[in-house]
């Protein structure tokens, strides 16, 4: 059984084939790598798998169970989470609230219009132990707005994370970190436990390759290559369509 | 924090002594009026405020309710029919709204909203056999709950009160449950919502509902006020005047509604006997609102009183500082 797999996934934007006969399977517990170079259709990937795209044709398996028709709001419920690579936060809130959020959108808590949210301790105290994870702990009641662009992006991977998922996607981790922001971010991905399952987009070859078990080359909507690190990195084709031979 | 309640209290003490403070009734019925406005504000605020949904129809919700009951009554139904077939006919007309409009987001709203109301104008001045078009419904009496009659400005304000409070609470506790926070949230950033599992169409509805049925109360208020409805209160310039209350006052604050209320009856209706061309005037405070305080009244005053309070603690100790020393300390820095 795998963690997520897709089967001939193809979707078009009029003309334009982003997703062309795309088939993979990612083991429960494994760190995949998805690269390609800008615009070769990762990120609409992710939004064909989250469901926020409907595929054309082709479908996608959480857990052996074929999701492509399900809403993208159910998909959180069956333990898919992910983080958005330009970032999509709650910039009048409070990072703990934020957080809170995240939980509460798993929670049947969320549709109770008469409690007060404030006063809901196991929520306060889980979305506080989400945000230690990324080492925010301390700056949990702090305004979003007043954060820099290297803490909002711990916490959108501290509201993922917060949803306990079984399988994380992160789309771009890493996009306009500083180097110190970066090795905090690498850090705190390789702390993820592997009975969480991890799919990860990046269009810069070296800055996630030691995260990865296995890499996907994607390049005008199609998998070029699949294969170990290894492989993937002594693969000609991938020389091809990094450096254009 | 005990500050903030004592605060409550002084205002509800307030309120409650305003028909004894204001004996002429003509003042107690502008007092009525504001509450009964508020009401709708309040209700058009989850909306427009909470929920990022900007409407122009929400005159014709709390029209619907305000015909429905004019109608059961002149049919010769008691007052509890009446005020129970107003506010089904408000909610079902918000659902109908709901249904239709949220399909859309934005502008697309606002003009959904918008065409739905006019709609219901429609109805209200063309379906004759039902409303009585032009002209439209008396109501004869008002009601006496609990025996306590209704037809003085002092009781009716009374009334108006009660249930003006209990819409206020209604409004707090929602926007602080984790529903109200749900609803800002899909107003921030709906698609996030979708992803992190909430059912951003469903949030929006319930809110639509209960934002329905504020301007459903306020619709019944309206019509025992006046005694009267007739078409005029469901157009256009009714919806965009309780717009107009909720934006100048506060728009996503519980106590911007209740002020941008008093702000356009008392223009509406003090200032005019002052000023014949008072809509110049309620357009003229809007304009300075929008400049220099866009974010409404309320928080805009809660702004500039925090800056100047802390502009003036700032000062003292520097104050204090310089004094003794009393030699040029250098050019102060821009």
């Amino acid at each position: 059984m795998s963690a997520l797999a897709v089967k001939n996934l193809s979707k078009s934007f009029g003309g334009l084939r982003v997703t062309a006969n795309v088939n993979f399977a990612v083991e429960p517990g494994e760190r995949r790598l998805i690269i390609g170079p800008n615009g070769a259709g990762k990120t609409t990937l992710f939004n064909l798998i989250t469901g926020e795209l409907t595929p054309d044709a082709g479908s996608v398996l959480l857990f052996d169970r074929d999701i492509t028709r399900l809403p993208s709001r159910n998909r959180p419920h069956l333990g898919m989470a992910r983080t958005y690579q330009i970032i999509t936060l709650f910039p009048r809130d409070t990072i703990l609230r934020n957080a809170m959020l995240a939980l509460l959108g798993l929670s049947p808590l969320r549709w109770n219009p008469f409690a007060a949210l404030h006063r809901q301790q196991h929520l306060r105290d889980a979305a506080r132990a989400a945000l230690a994870r990324v080492g925010l702990a301390e700056m949990a009641e702090r305004p979003l707005a007043e954060t820099s662009y290297g803490e909002k992006r711990r916490v959108e991977i501290a509201m993922a994370l917060a949803q306990q998922p079984r399988v994380l996607l992160l789309d771009e981790p890493f996009a306009g970190l500083s180097i110190d922001e970066r090795r905090d971010v690498r850090s705190l991905l390789s702390s993820i436990p592997r009975d969480v399952t991890v799919v990860m987009i990046e269009h810069d070859m070296d800055t996630a390759l030691d995260l990865a078990d296995r890499i996907t080359l994607l390049h005008f909507g199609e998998v070029v290559v699949e294969g170990t690190r290894a492989e993937v990195v002594a693969d000609p084709r991938t020389r091809e369509v990094y450096l254009g031979e | 924090m005990t500050v903030r309640y004592a605060l409550l209290a002084a205002a509800i003490l307030a309120l409650i002594a305003v028909p004894y403070a204001i004996t002429e009734q003509y003042y107690v019925n502008i007092a009525s009026q504001i509450l009964l406005y508020a009401v709708f504000a309040l209700g058009l605020n989850i909306l427009v405020g909470y929920g990022g949904l900007v409407s122009l129809g929400h005159a014709g919700l709390s029209g619907a309710a305000s015909y429905a009951a004019a109608y059961l009554l002149a049919a010769g139904h008691g007052h509890v029919v009446a005020i129970a077939g107003a506010l089904a006919a408000g909610l079902l007309t918000t659902a109908g709204f709901a249904a239709l409009s949220l399909r859309a987001s934005g502008i697309s709203f606002i003009m959904i909203t918008l065409a739905l109301g006019e709609i219901i104008w429609g109805l209200a001045y063309r379906w004759i056999s039902i409303t009585n078009g032009d002209n439209g419904i008396s109501v004869a009496t008002r009601p006496a709950p609990f025996g306590l009659s209704l037809a003085s400005a002092d009781g009716f304000y009374d009334a108006t009160l009660i249930v003006f409070l209990i819409a206020v609470a209604a409004c707090a506790i929602f926007v602080h449950s984790p529903f109200g926070a749900a609803l800002a949230g899909t107003r921030d950033q709906p698609r996030r919502m979708n992803a992190l599992g909430f059912h951003v169409w469903m949030v929006r509805f319930w809110a639509f509902m209960f934002s329905g049925l504020l301007s459903a109360v306020a619709g019944i208020l309206f019509v025992y006020y006046n005694e009267f409805i007739s078409p005029q209160a469901l157009a256009l310039t009714a919806s965009a005047e309780g717009l107009l209350m909720v934006i100048s006052g506060g728009a996503g604050t519980l106590l911007g509604p209740v002020v941008g209320a008093a702000l356009v009856v008392i223009v509406k209706n003090v200032v005019s006997a002052y000023i014949a061309r008072w809509n110049f005037l309620l357009g003229a405070i809007f304009v300075l609102i929008v400049v220099f305080m866009p974010e409404g009244l309320v928080p805009g005053s809660v702004r500039l009183f925090r800056a100047a309070w802390r502009g003036a603690r700032r000062r003292k100790p520097a104050a204090a500082a310089a004094a003794p020393a009393s030699m040029p300390a250098g050019e102060p820095k821009p």
